[in-house]
């Protein structure tokens, strides 16, 4: 996914009241800007699905096609083929570098998910001295540009004998991840309501008890938005990728395939749109799926400070 | 590595973080009550601080330490890399380049993401118009910038050769000569921020959306009732109500736009006059074996957030405030 990251949101998270329809409304004026609007609404929503459209179309049409003429006379000269796909799979070896996008991808979310979820019950829910100060510290740590932290960090792997494996990968991304899904995690974690603990409390449980039995079950919204969110940016990541995979197909994955393809071969367009399209189609269906928790992951961030 | 021997390793690399939390869990299940909140605390908090420590702190500080440093790192340079920066003629077009992307990407996506976020509020197909904008923000960057590769392709005006890319099919048929897009500087760089607000005018649409949403019915029907216009409905009532999430969502863009990278490799390879620092600090780094200057670069990148959260934060607390 983008570089973006949810930011703690002054929106108040109630739901929309339900909409009190003002029939009066439909007078002569506002129905002509209303008309107008749509106009406006359905220009723009044109103009942001053409480019991908026309790689889709791209993708289906005969190599000497894309090279002599433009997508869209595929629809008075239709003529399409799947030879794209197939040449990419097997001609330049994409296989290897989806299996490696997945591999890469389930540890890097699973593990900064365990770790974060710990480190937010402490935050939450365990009294110690120096909680908040260490909570803030750790808060600040999301500003950290990854730049920053990259040549370091390919030395350390290096001197651990780990360079050239997916856990260079993994860590990166993992420790990558944490101050914000301690964050986003601990704001869930802080709505649930003290007396719910405090009742476990006295019954006895301890904070294992506590954090199985009582928060799991209500965190799942939270862990899916991080885990959304985590998903789609290890899986669309190329800089941690290219810094500690290398180019080959033993450990990069699909980002640094079509980015290498662009760079050597960036005229073989019909292979480019071809290998494009299967890196987009993952996220965009996991996204599709799973949009409800991605928007309330967007908006969680300020649901306490 | 065969297919399943990958597949094998993830796993037991799973299975080994969870069996890290089982052990945390253990550890800590043995203190009970309220006097073995410390270790408790201490057993849930290690495993974080450790990565935290190893990974990120002491790899910054090091950047840091080493940004004073020459090229191989072994000389101690001052201010070198810093006085390169600002003052080389190639570096100096790497900062006007940035400033031109974090100046124009958050502006332009929050305003494209605000209007559509108004014409559709409350419009029959408001889910599906939304996904439409919305979806360019699953796809990678690298994906993002091939997709617009593919607009901007150029074909020489010779004879019968006809344009492949949307951009030059158009301006032709409005009579221009075909351009090409990403070679012409200094516009070369304003083609390859379209691709950024392309993603970004999706997030900037779904906050403020939601924030729309959250202003209460009877403030937009007393400004109704007392005739205020389209036009003065969005000055005096919608944008001031939303006044945080916008600035939430200009900082929160301008952020990710300081740090692209993809874009510019994948499209120009920051050739052409189009490097911006996060591209430049990867160049020098790691194709340049500059480190020194890859590291001051790195640094100035992170100077450069600075102001935008602290701006954010403090306009959060004036939110709060009030």
């Amino acid at each position: 996914m983008t570089a973006t990251t949810p930011a703690a949101l002054p929106v108040t998270t109630t739901p929309p009241i339900a909409v009190t329809v003002n029939a009066a409304a439909g007078n002569a004026k506002n129905r002509l800007t209303s008309r107008w609007a749509s106009m406006a609404a359905v220009v723009l929503a044109v103009l942001w699905t053409i480019p991908t459209f026309g790689l889709a179309v791209s993708s289906l049409r005969p190599a000497a096609d894309t090279r002599r003429s433009g997508w869209w006379t595929t629809f008075t000269d239709p003529e399409f083929t799947l030879k794209n796909y197939r040449d990419v799979f097997s001609d330049n070896g994409l296989g290897a570098f989806f299996v490696n996008s997945f591999v890469i991808t389930i540890p890097s979310v699973v593990i900064p998910l365990c770790l974060a979820s710990l480190a937010a019950y402490a935050f939450a829910w365990v009294e110690f001295k120096g909680r908040n100060l260490l909570f803030v510290v750790v808060f600040a740590l999301q500003i950290v540009p990854i730049q920053v932290t990259l040549l370091p960090l390919l030395k350390l792997f290096v001197s651990a004998n780990l360079a050239g494996t997916f856990w260079t990968i993994w860590l990166s991304h993992s420790v990558f991840a944490l101050p914000l899904a301690i964050f986003l995690i601990h704001n869930f974690m802080r709505e649930i309501p003290k007396e719910l603990i405090e009742a476990a409390r006295m019954d006895g449980a301890g904070h294992v008890q506590i954090f199985f039995r009582v928060l799991l079950p209500l965190l799942t919204p939270a862990l899916a938005a991080f885990g959304i969110f985590q998903f789609l940016w290890v899986w669309n990541d190329l800089l941690v990728a290219l810094t500690f995979a290398g180019g080959g197909d033993a450990v990069a994955p699909l980002t640094v395939f079509i980015a290498n393809l662009a760079g050597t071969r960036g005229t073989a367009l019909h292979l480019l749109s071809a290998g494009a399209f299967i890196s987009i189609i993952v996220p965009v269906v996991v996204f599709l799926a799973l949009q409800r928790y991605f928007v309330r992951g967007l908006l969680a961030g300020g649901l306490k400070g | 590595m065969s297919t399943a021997e990958k597949f094998l390793q993830m796993g037991l690399a799973i299975l080994l973080f969870v069996a890290v939390v089982a052990v945390v869990l253990l550890v800590a299940g043995r203190f009970k009550g309220r006097n073995g909140d410390r270790a408790v605390a201490l057993a849930f908090l290690l495993p974080t601080a450790l990565a935290l420590g190893v990974g990120l702190v002491y790899p910054a500080l090091r950047t840091i330490y080493f940004s004073f440093f020459d090229a191989q790192g072994q000389s101690f340079a001052g201010f070198d890399n810093y006085q390169q920066i600002f003052t080389d003629s190639d570096q100096l077009t790497v900062l006007r380049n940035t400033v031109l992307w974090v100046v124009i990407t958050p502006f332009l996506a929050t305003g494209i993401g605000l209007l559509y976020a108004i014409l559709v509020d409350r419009a029959k197909f408001e889910k599906a118009a939304k996904a439409l904008i919305f979806l360019p923000m699953a796809i990678s960057f690298v994906g993002a910038s091939i997709i617009w590769k593919f607009v901007y392709e150029y074909r020489p005006d010779q004879g019968s050769i006809k344009q492949i890319g949307l951009l030059n099919q158009l301006w032709t048929m409005v009579g221009g000569t075909p351009q090409q897009w990403l070679l012409n500087e200094p516009w070369n760089n304003l083609f390859l921020i379209i691709v950024m607000i392309w993603i970004q005018a999706g997030f900037a649409m779904t906050i403020l959306s939601a924030a729309i949403k959250a202003i209460p019915d009877d403030i937009t029907e007393a400004a109704r009732l007392d005739g205020v216009g389209p036009i003065g409905m969005f000055r005096y009532i919608t944008v001031p109500s939303i006044r945080p999430a916008l600035v939430v969502v200009l900082t929160t863009i301008g952020i990710a736009t300081l740090k692209v990278f993809d874009i510019v490799r994948t499209m120009t390879g920051g050739q052409f006059n189009t490097s911006v620092v996060a591209n430049e600090f990867y160049s020098q780094t790691f194709s340049a074996d500059n480190q020194g200057l890859g590291a001051a670069l790195a640094v100035l990148l992170f100077v450069l957030v600075l102001p935008i959260v602290f701006y954010n934060i403090r306009q959060l607390r004036a939110s709060e405030g009030r």
